[in-house]
């Protein structure tokens, strides 16, 4: 149980520096939805399922749809969307 | 000195983590509640899952609060997000991603109403539900394949599933208890899809009235951002 959960703190812990270091938005935004995943997983092996179900439906999926609308309204859903002040279509 | 405040409130941080990490044991919560709980929950709601049995049970005012927060916050996203912008939208998608919603939009609808309707025997219920029934919703329009739901529909279903949460409330109200009190708790047995009384009633009115509220967030934010839907 130690290793399983020292491995999903690893995955959590390198998707949040993933959510930092990515220039693809979507990328990123994918990665940030990897925490609540692997955070879900957490949970689970905490007996807590209905909070790893809020929050694998909450964090992974409807925050990256409420991310995804906002990069949309703002332009940078491109499969090319990078980062403000680095890329050329910001 | 904006750097000294950082590495002051790193250390406060670190210094919580360590004295929670060293104090607490890892997965034994210290509370002792839990088990005054757990022993009244399946008797006294007829809910098989006892963490519903708490929040329409014996918290049921919370939900209600709960459903209000949700509401006052979709009501102010839709008044900030409510000025149409003009803007172009994605690439078209391709074959896969077309292909793919069209399988998973009613696996997630199928899942989203299971959770719902099941959320007084097995983990979930009426918010978790609810987010997905939301979501499914709106694959097709992330997408590109088809337009989202309609606004005046989910503000009927909205304004419905909030006057059936009320409703179920005073009628407990009416009989002599408290308000959201659960009702007719011995009909039905334990573990059956039809037991727990009123409880399933509240947690579909919660899952459509989360489900209308975030459809309609969203619905906004897809407006606003130019889109189809």
């Amino acid at each position: 149980m130690f290793w399983l959960l020292l491995g999903i703190v690893i995955l959590m812990l390198t998707s949040a520096v993933l959510v930092l270091v990515l220039d693809n938005l979507l990328a990123a935004l994918a990665a940030s939805s990897v925490v609540s995943l692997a955070l879900a997983l957490v949970f689970v092996i905490l007996r807590a399922p209905d909070v790893a179900m809020t929050e694998a439906a909450v964090g992974a999926g409807l925050s990256a749809l409420i991310l995804v609308l906002a990069l949309r309204r703002l332009g940078l859903v491109g499969v090319g969307g990078r980062r403000v002040g680095e890329g050329d279509d910001a | 000195m904006p750097r000294f405040a950082t590495v002051l409130f790193l250390a406060g941080f670190a210094f919580l983590l360590f004295s929670l990490t060293l104090t607490l044991g890892f997965g034994e919560p210290p509370m002792r509640a839990g088990q005054g709980v757990l022993d009244q929950a399946v008797a006294g709601t007829g809910a098989a899952n006892a963490v519903s049995a708490v929040l329409l049970g014996f918290r049921g005012l919370d939900t209600l609060g709960e459903l209000s927060i949700l509401f006052a916050a979709a009501t102010a996203g839709g008044l900030v997000l409510g000025h149409r912008r003009p803007g172009g939208d994605g690439p078209p998608a391709g074959a896969i991603l077309q292909a793919g919603t069209r399988l998973l939009f009613p696996l997630m609808l199928v899942v989203g109403f299971y959770i719902v309707l099941h959320g007084h025997l097995t983990p979930g219920g009426g918010f978790q539900g609810g987010v997905i029934l939301a979501a499914a919703f709106f694959l097709p329009v992330l997408a590109g394949t088809g337009a989202g739901p309609d606004h005046a529909l989910l503000r009927v279903v909205e304004g419905l599933a909030g006057t059936v949460f009320i409703l179920i409330g005073l009628a407990a109200l009416w009989t002599g208890g408290v308000f959201l009190e659960p009702l007719l708790v011995d009909r039905g047995a334990l573990h059956e899809l039809f037991s727990a009384g009123t409880l399933p009633l509240l947690y579909l009115a919660v899952g459509l009235k989360v489900g209308a509220e975030l459809a309609g967030l969203l619905a906004h934010m897809a407006r606003a951002g130019g889109g189809e839907a």
